[in-house]
């Protein structure tokens, strides 16, 4: 939280105003309604599709992205709140042409059936291995139970992040 | 969704201005209750003022072995906040056994306790409500209900709060802060919470433009061995169906002092046994009002406390 920084309140809304946000770590600038969630903004405005709508009213976990380094779920976020806050999605988890550690072991242990909460588990993921709550498959599960699979890949969801967690080292406690 | 205007707050005082001019207003924390509720046209704010910049997210432990939470704290850092995990493990308890680790890093602790209640009937515009619009009736007392209230409700509302730490907070007799154009109070977490009686629609007794900036709990000692204990459908993510807050103190084997969220149990001065336990869990529950679907939360009530209070006194009584 910025606690610092003096600005004045300026309301903006309900018509689109231009804002900028920090999206995997480039400034984006784009024309958005307050009412606009991130998810929307991200998908919608700028194309990054990675992120996705399942359930619209922070259920499912489709749409976890990191705001300030932390996993959030962006469709529960409005886009303008976001200003100052950078926002990492699943487009920018690996160098291009690269997979990140978890989206490797994603692949290698088949974490998915149709593949469209897996963004969201992912993010949420790698963020659950730097919390430190992954010693054993019960604590995986209670801390990724925000992450919703209906094909129900959880067997090798737990697999994939177990795999990372041990090459990584340390994880476990 | 509709439409509305946004306005972020830099400082406490322009915050609380902010809402005060503006009838429609309302201010906005992490939004995980708020958002959806705006975008189901339960909630129609006219302007929302951001307050996540404000200064209030401190933790602190305090000289007297109180702790002070910052209202715009998030849930998962006051979880594992050392003070908190150590000398109150009921409110850390209560804190990760709600919601998801997604919402647990949005959610403030002010905005926890204004959450707003999940029975689906209020969720849903179309469904009369008298929390949302007070005179249409209430869905549930002849609907679906078992999620509801069997203690506390009223002819007009049975919706549960859905906040798990409230329930720990008022097991230990937390004090809200707040402030306002007028001045800073605090408020007993009994006194916060209102029941529905004949105003469900009036949930805490917060003024237009009155911010809480911060939760204060009571140093006691006792409550290094504290517990939460929740029950639900599901086994993570899921609202509880019922829940227990307790804390108990014990001297060569009998009860000196206990707090249970479903309130002071008639158990000081008695044996820190079952028995007694299950007995003071009877006399808890002795008013509960069922419904049909309902019913099992009054046995489901009085096992958990004993589950509880057994919990914390096993082999250490």
């Amino acid at each position: 939280m910025s606690t610092d920084v003096v600005t004045p309140a300026a309301e903006r809304g309900p018509e689109a105003e231009t804002a900028v946000l920090t999206v995997n770590g480039q400034p984006r600038e784009l024309q958005v309604e307050p009412r606009v969630s991130l998810l929307d903004a991200l998908r919608e405005q700028l194309g990054l599709t990675g992120s996705k709508k399942g359930c619209d009213q922070g259920t499912c976990g489709a749409c976890t992205v990191w705001v300030d380094g932390r996993r959030v779920l962006a469709c529960l976020t409005l886009a303008v709140t976001c200003e100052g806050h950078p926002v990492s999605t699943i487009e920018g988890l690996a160098a291009a042409g690269d997979l990140h550690p978890m989206q490797a072991a994603f692949v290698e242990h088949d974490a998915f059936q149709c593949g469209y909460c897996t963004p969201g588990q992912i993010m949420s993921a790698v963020k659950l291995l730097e919390e430190g709550h992954a010693s054993d498959d019960a604590e995986i599960a209670e801390w990724m139970s925000g992450n919703i699979c209906r094909c129900a890949a959880y067997p090798n969801i737990r697999a994939a992040i177990r795999t990372v967690r041990d090459a990584a080292g340390g994880e476990r406690r | 969704m509709r439409p509305f205007s946004y306005a972020r707050a830099a400082d406490v005082a322009t915050a609380i201005a902010l809402v005060r001019e503006h009838p429609s207003s309302a201010f906005l924390a992490g939004g995980t209750t708020e958002v959806d509720l705006v975008r189901q046209g339960v909630l129609r704010p006219g302007l929302l003022v951001d307050i996540n910049d404000l200064p209030l997210d401190q933790i602190e432990d305090l000289p007297d072995g109180g702790l002070r939470i910052g209202a715009m704290a998030r849930m998962s850092d006051v979880a594992r906040a050392p003070g908190v995990v150590q000398r109150f493990p009921v409110i850390s308890q209560a804190l990760v056994l709600g919601a998801s680790a997604q919402l647990r890093n949005m959610a403030s602790m002010g905005g926890n306790l204004c959450q707003r209640v999940r029975c689906s009937y209020f969720r849903d515009p179309a469904s009369p409500c008298n929390k949302r619009d007070m005179g249409s009736g209430c869905s549930a007392l002849d609907g679906m209900h078992r999620g509801h209230a069997i203690l506390g409700g009223s002819e007009h509302c049975i919706a549960t709060h859905p906040s798990d730490v409230a329930v720990a907070l008022t097991a230990l007799d937390a004090v809200v802060h707040t402030t306002a154009s007028g001045g800073d109070r605090m408020i007993g977490i009994d006194d916060f919470f209102l029941l529905p009686g004949a105003t469900p629609d009036r949930e805490h007794p917060l003024e237009r433009g009155e911010l809480i900036t911060a939760i204060e709990v009571p140093g006691w000692p006792a409550a290094r061995r504290s517990v939460y204990l929740k029950f639900r459908d599901r086994q993570s993510y899921e609202f509880a169906l019922a829940s227990v807050a307790a804390a108990i103190q014990i001297q060569d084997g009998t009860v000196t002092a206990v707090r249970l969220a479903l309130g002071e149990a008639a158990l000081t001065g008695r044996p820190a046994t079952a028995a007694s336990f299950a007995a003071a869990a009877r006399e808890e529950l002795a008013q509960a009002e069922t419904r049909p679907m309902n019913a099992f939360k009054a046995v489901l009530a009085q096992r958990a406390i004993v589950r509880a209070l057994s919990t914390l006194t096993d082999g250490k009584a």
